[in-house]
């Protein structure tokens, strides 16, 4: 008995030690390369945990983002890294510390964080320490609230339910309206309220609004019954993909069929794993990135992300790059940045972004703008899911 | 003879009670010097507080598991009862008390007094249980509390305080402030929060459970762990004693929370879940049930562990899988007796605590 206890705590050590020895000297030393001048960019997301499928979205987007970058040997360099948050605030502000670490004297800028809470823990820091933060989604107001060094490349949440009521309201469609979301969520109660109360003001009939608490839910048949019982033919889900999959073969097992309706958090159910794409026929989201879109520039990122992760990039991913890209268009136009440290760097690039011409072409948009306040302004695009791929309305 | 032996007790007693404050004490002094050095990474300093507050929440669980012997799992509750309530005051003294460390003092005197409510209510009815049903039960508060800071709107505007149960019966100014927005959380706190405050919480909190423990009361809470049985036919009063301990514990709690919570510019309720009970669970059971320096020096290196990892390049990826190994390797070397022998064997004073078990 002794020695199996002795026997489990040497394989015990043997496993730790073993990764220990797995890793190497990975870390890339920055420096001038030809002349180029190298910017540190310092990612922050949930890597680990139940948010990581959105973390490692926005991590491998950006990822792609910095190869093509550096491959071009124009003036400038990104040296990229991405630290784990776990989608938690007091871990991101640890990750974005020991970021500040990495980058010791060299210019850095922060990408991240890709959820909510953690992002406006972590741009307070920033502000702070005045380091300049893009984040890829975290999209509540009070991440730039206050805050002149943080910028969106997502809508804002209220914007999102704004620019929902709108388009419902404009398109005629929907007489009654459901609205499901996760009333323990930033971005889903954000979006929601904003919805009820545009709708409310253009006069779309809101006739039931059902919450879960959070999104480990897996029965949502108490949520659809009441839209179904109160005769909505048209139900609002400003939700994630993975909660929204479950509502979608839930309402069809209970044959309930109204029109589903999403926000971006619904891109990327046509690529989970196991997900039968026909129940997500007829879906309508709102997207900035259309993965099976035709122009070059999509194409070959959704070929690149395909090779090296297997699975289809979604919006969280299309941000991520379009962050490396605003990021890198603007350091090329700064004058005098191989003197520049992150202070600098930061007044510089926040100079820069609401300047007024400076705008960006990416994959989620095209000349893409900021607005003082630090939120981004792009036209919000609705996608209709037809025979499993998204068709632009 | 029985005076002179009862006077080795104590004085043994307090020695290692004394210990303790040295070690926290000359870990503050140590921390401090590197960091007048520069020698302190901006990770680590990061670190600093919310080690405090785990510190904290850990000696205090101790003081319920280890020392009163009821299996507590909500004592994350606690700690966000403390920082929510925490929050507010400091938002709501702003003006009245500009000196920030006052106002952090006010704040988590008021954290704890919300910590001590919540743990009258979930202890008055509750601590007639025992075992199992107990922790079934602090489990449910935990996450009781959880969900109605979830959906707590708390705002301040010109016709003074607001407090709703959903955002539309949430009728605020529109220059109105609101402190605490549901699953948004408080956003917009402003860090009063000091490595000096947690050293400080840190002795405060070992002078109040240490001298508990070594209290009349104390023995009469050790009695009802051991057997409660026998501690009720010598007239131990079951209830007082057990609410006694198990609401020191929850106000310890509050104000750990209420420091963590003006640590940051935002916090949500959802990061007080069940996870962060078992968390601090964790610390307790691996520093030793009933040991006040193990909980300290668990709860520092546990804590600190997994954000270490992030510096050794590749292993990174793999942080959260080496901190699991890492407890697993930590439980089975505190449970293995043939390591405790040799440990014994290179320590004579350990082997009587070895047999002891």
């Amino acid at each position: 008995m002794k020695k199996k206890n002795l026997a489990a705590l040497l394989m015990a050590g043997a496993l730790c030690f073993g990764l220990l020895a797995g890793c190497s000297n990975g870390n890339n030393p920055g420096g001038n390369s030809g002349g180029a001048v190298t910017i540190k960019v310092g990612g922050i997301g949930p890597i680990t945990g139940d948010l990581a499928q959105y973390g490692t979205a926005t991590e491998w987007g950006a990822e792609i983002a910095v190869e093509e970058i550096n491959a071009k040997n124009g003036p400038i360099k990104l040296d990229y890294r991405f630290e784990d948050d776990t989608g938690v605030a007091d871990t991101a502000v640890s990750a974005y510390n020991s970021l500040k670490d990495w980058a010791k004297d060299a210019p850095l800028v922060i990408y991240g964080c890709t959820t909510t809470a953690p992002c406006v823990a972590v741009a307070s820091e920033t502000f702070a320490d005045r380091y300049f933060q893009l984040t890829p989604s975290a999209s509540s107001p009070d991440v730039t609230a206050n805050k002149d060094n943080a910028f969106q490349m997502c809508f804002t949440d209220p914007g999102q339910g704004v620019a929902a009521a709108e388009y419902l309201k404009n398109a005629g469609l929907g007489t009654k309206i459901g609205v499901i979301y996760n009333n323990g969520d930033a971005y889903s109660t954000g979006i929601a309220n904003a919805f009820i109360a545009k709708a409310k003001e253009v006069g779309l009939e809101v006739v039931a609004t059902q919450t879960y608490p959070d999104d480990k839910t897996t029965d949502y048949t108490v949520q659809l019954n009441a839209c179904k019982d109160a005769g909505a033919d048209l139900v609002f889900l400003p939700i994630y993909y993975t909660p929204a999959s479950l509502i979608l073969a839930q309402a069809k097992q209970m044959s309930y069929a109204p029109i589903f309706f999403g926000g971006d958090g619904m891109d990327g159910m046509l690529d989970m794993e196991g997900f039968d794409k026909s129940l997500a026929e007829g879906l309508l989201l709102m997207t900035p990135f259309n993965a099976s879109g035709t122009d070059e520039r999509t194409k070959s990122f959704v070929e690149k992300y395909q090779e090296a992760h297997g699975i289809l990039p979604n919006q969280f991913a299309a941000d991520g790059y379009d962050c490396m890209y605003a990021i890198y268009e603007a350091c090329c136009k700064i004058d005098g940045i191989a003197d520049m440290d992150s202070q600098k760097l930061c007044d510089a690039l926040i100079a820069m972004f609401t300047g007024g011409d400076f705008s960006v072409d990416g994959l989620t948009g095209t000349s893409m703008k900021w607005l003082e306040s630090g939120e981004i302004s792009k036209a919000p695009v609705v996608v209709k899911v037809e025979g499993g791929v998204y068709v632009t309305q | 003879m029985e005076k002179r032996l009862n006077g080795k007790r104590l004085s043994k007693a307090s020695r290692s009670g004394f210990i303790n404050y040295g070690i926290v004490i000359a870990a503050f002094v140590i921390l401090q010097l590197l960091m007048a050095l520069g020698l302190l990474s901006n990770s680590l300093q990061s670190l600093l507080v919310p080690t405090c507050c785990y510190i904290v929440m850990a000696v205090s669980l101790n003081l319920t598991v280890g020392i009163l012997g009821e299996l507590s799992l909500g004592h994350a509750g606690f700690m966000s009862l403390g920082a929510f309530s925490g929050i507010v005051a400091s938002f709501l003294l702003a003006d009245a008390i500009p000196f920030a460390p006052l106002r952090l003092a006010l704040s988590m005197i008021v954290g704890a007094v919300f910590g001590a409510l919540g743990g009258v209510v979930v202890g008055v009815p509750v601590l007639r249980l025992q075992g199992d049903y107990l922790a079934i039960v602090t489990l449910a508060f935990g996450q009781i509390i959880k969900n109605i800071i979830m959906v707590l709107y708390v705002g301040v505007d010109e016709k003074g305080f607001h407090i709703a149960a959903s955002s539309e019966r949430f009728n605020l100014a529109e220059d109105g402030v609101a402190i605490i927005k549901g699953p948004m959380g408080a956003v917009g706190v402003a860090k009063l929060a000091s490595f000096t405050a947690g050293f400080v919480l840190i002795l405060i909190t070992l002078a109040v459970v240490q001298n508990l423990v070594n209290s009349r009361s104390g023995r009469a809470i050790m009695a009802l762990r051991d057997n409660r049985i026998a501690a009720e036919s010598v007239g131990i009063n079951t209830t007082k004693y057990k609410l006694m301990a198990f609401v020191t514990s929850a106000a310890l709690a509050g104000a750990a929370g209420a420091l963590f919570g003006l640590n940051y510019s935002s916090t949500v309720a959802s990061k007080f879940d069940f996870n962060a009970s078992i968390l601090v669970l964790v610390f307790v059971v691996l520093g030793g049930l009933g040991s006040i320096r193990g909980s300290i020096i668990a709860a520092a290196l546990l804590y600190v562990l997994p954000e270490l990892l992030r510096q050794f390049g590749d292993i990174a990826d793999y942080r959260m899988l080496v901190y699991a190994i890492v407890l697993i390797l930590v439980m089975l070397v505190t449970n293995n007796d043939s390591l405790k022998a040799l440990l014994g064997r290179i320590i004579p004073k350990r082997k009587g605590a070895a047999s002891h078990g």
